[in-house]
């Protein structure tokens, strides 16, 4: 210590320090971890990207996890989706109700489900159930040596096992998100138009007239970043799983919880990003 | 030939403070089959790891025909690994396949044979270490023991210049390991491999050798034909071989 001297009895103020030094250095060690997984999974990115376009081109994983995170997806997607498009018809038919703007449900539900919900939702519905999913096979696969095994078959794991589950997520994303949207609308006209009374042809209308195809774009387009960044991630976590089942259990967790603090986290920074290529690039309508 | 087919030079690798290869040095020539002895974490495993590529070593060298392994890219140790097979401690088997679809799988990845071809091999191949009838089965539903074999069967699918075999017989039935045996021996005559083979089973060891290593510490305590490492003074050696032997 750097009192040096005397050997003292460990007082009420130094078992403060102590644990003032303990909670900083394990800050310290998340933020070196996080430090290394953004550098691992950005490198993963990388190779996956430059294996894309190498030979062989592994056809059939890739429409076996098509239809795994995609068609696989569409129920809760779905279900995640109409209930959120109920819901918030609800709230904005009362909100909206105070001064008489009910004819607007339809363009908020719509506007806010295109740029912000359907894809964030869905992105974290797809976390839940695919990129747990994808950590928990690949970590198996990992501690029970499959993954050594594909490598002296001569066959690069990453391009086997990485690559068709990247390439999957960014492109189902983005058509899982669509398919939120419409079901989300749905939804919300089925509460206002028949539950609460709105005339069908004002829903409509006003929707056509306040959603430009660019909310609907931008929507999609963080979609498809989403797919890319949960896929990279739980394959990352999975791909370097360690230690036994516990270590499984360990890559899945923190992949879901990465993977969905990055989705919101990252939603942000998009929207501001579009938002501003927006603004430079297209005289917006209304809205 | 005067080249060795595979030679580790002063191999060294440690896992965080656990300094588990000290210096390997080891020379596996063409066409003999050399058994690996030791204590179980002594590194066997590890060892043979590095010989196909999968760990990187921290110092040292691993040469496979020539060309050290350490220094190539992804694409190059490929090219290298297709010269191998390897029958994993625990099999490792590709549990979302099929049997089958295990034994086939470097067959569909590296051959162009027709389906039927391929599933003719598989057939053969799982007919050689003694299975039949179980290619539609998944990994899950085998014995510890078929799924060895069915590893083994994976890694002749190919018929590999090198096979690395990481205990092909423990926990096999005593005729089965001689039949394995058998099998290591008949590779070798017919076709000229070249074998590594891990093992806990002194006798079975002795049999199939043609030379012995025994890792112990981190090094190779004792290296040579079965006779000469039977003389061996190292004392590890003597404790390891009398459990087997018998006190002379
Ligand atoms: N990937 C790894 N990460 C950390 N430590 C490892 C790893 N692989 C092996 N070790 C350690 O290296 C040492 C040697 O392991 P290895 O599997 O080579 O033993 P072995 O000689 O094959 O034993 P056995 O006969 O029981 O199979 C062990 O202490 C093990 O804990
Ligand atoms: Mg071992």
């Amino acid at each position: 210590m750097s009192t040096g001297g005397r050997e003292e009895a460990p007082s009420a103020g130094q078992a403060a320090t102590q644990e003032a030094v303990e909670a900083v250095e394990s800050v310290g060690r998340s933020a070196i971890q996080l430090v290394e997984d953004v550098g691992g999974i950005a490198l993963m990115g990388l190779q996956t990207a430059v294996w894309l376009f190498r030979p062989p081109y592994r056809l059939k994983n890739l429409v076996a996890q098509l239809d795994y995170i995609g068609v696989g997806s569409i129920f809760v997607v779905g279900i995640t989706g109409l209930f959120t498009g109920m819901v918030f018809a609800v709230q904005t038919y009362h909100a909206f109700s105070l001064f008489d703007a009910q004819g607007l449900v339809g363009a908020t539900v719509a506007l806010s489900l295109s740029r912000e919900l359907a894809p964030v939702f869905a992105g974290l519905m797809v976390t839940a159930r695919v990129g747990s999913a994808i950590a928990t096979e690949l970590g198996s696969m990992r501690v029970s040596e499959q993954i050594d095994a594909l490598a002296t078959m001569a066959v690069d794991p990453l391009q086997y096992l990485v690559v068709p589950r990247v390439v999957a997520c960014v492109a189902m994303m983005p058509v899982l998100t669509m398919l939120f949207d419409t079901v989300g609308i749905m939804g919300a006209y089925l509460v206002a138009v028949f539950g609460m009374g709105v005339d069908a042809a004002t829903f409509l209308g006003r929707i056509r007239t306040w959603v430009d195809p660019e909310d609907i774009l931008g929507g999609l387009i963080k979609a498809a970043v989403f797919g890319l960044l949960i896929s990279l991630i739980a394959c990352y976590k999975g791909y370097n799983a360690k230690g036994g089942a516990k270590g499984v259990g360990t890559a899945t967790n923190e992949a879901v919880v990465m993977g969905s603090v990055t989705v919101l986290v990252v939603d942000y920074f998009l929207s501001l990003l579009l938002a501003s290529f927006w603004s430079t690039h297209a005289a917006r309508g209304p809205g | 030939m005067a080249r060795p087919m595979i030679q580790v030079i002063d191999l060294h690798k440690s896992f965080g403070e656990n300094h588990v290869l000290r210096g390997v040095n080891l020379e596996v020539d063409e066409g003999t089959t050399t058994v690996i002895l030791g204590g179980s974490g002594s590194g066997k495993s590890v060892l043979m790891k590095h010989v196909i590529g999968l760990l990187r070593p921290d110092r040292g060298s691993v040469v496979v025909e020539g060309e050290p392994i350490e220094e190539l890219d992804e694409r190059e140790l490929q090219r290298v690994r297709a010269k191998f097979g390897m029958v994993f401690q625990a099999a490792a088997l590709f549990d979302s396949m099929t049997v089958g679809e295990n034994v086939g799988f470097p067959l569909r990845e590296h051959t162009k044979l027709s389906e039927a071809e391929v599933r003719e091999r598989v057939r053969q191949k799982l007919e050689v270490v003694g299975l039949r009838g179980v290619e539609a089965k998944f990994p899950a539903e085998l014995s510890g023991g078929m799924r060895k074999r069915v590893g083994l069967a994976r890694a002749l699918a190919l018929d590999p210049k090198i096979v690395l075999y990481d205990e092909p017989t423990t926990g096999l039935d005593p005729i089965t390991t001689d039949y394995v045996d058998d099998m290591i021996l008949e590779a070798k005559r017919q076709l000229g491999v070249t074998s590594v083979v891990i093992s806990h089973d002194i006798g079975s060891a002795f049999h199939v050798a043609d030379r012995i290593a025994v890792l112990n510490d981190g090094l190779i305590a004792a290296e040579g034909p079965p006779d000469e490492v039977r003389q061996s003074r190292h004392p590890f050696v003597q404790r390891f071989l009398s459990l087997w032997f018998g006190r002379a």
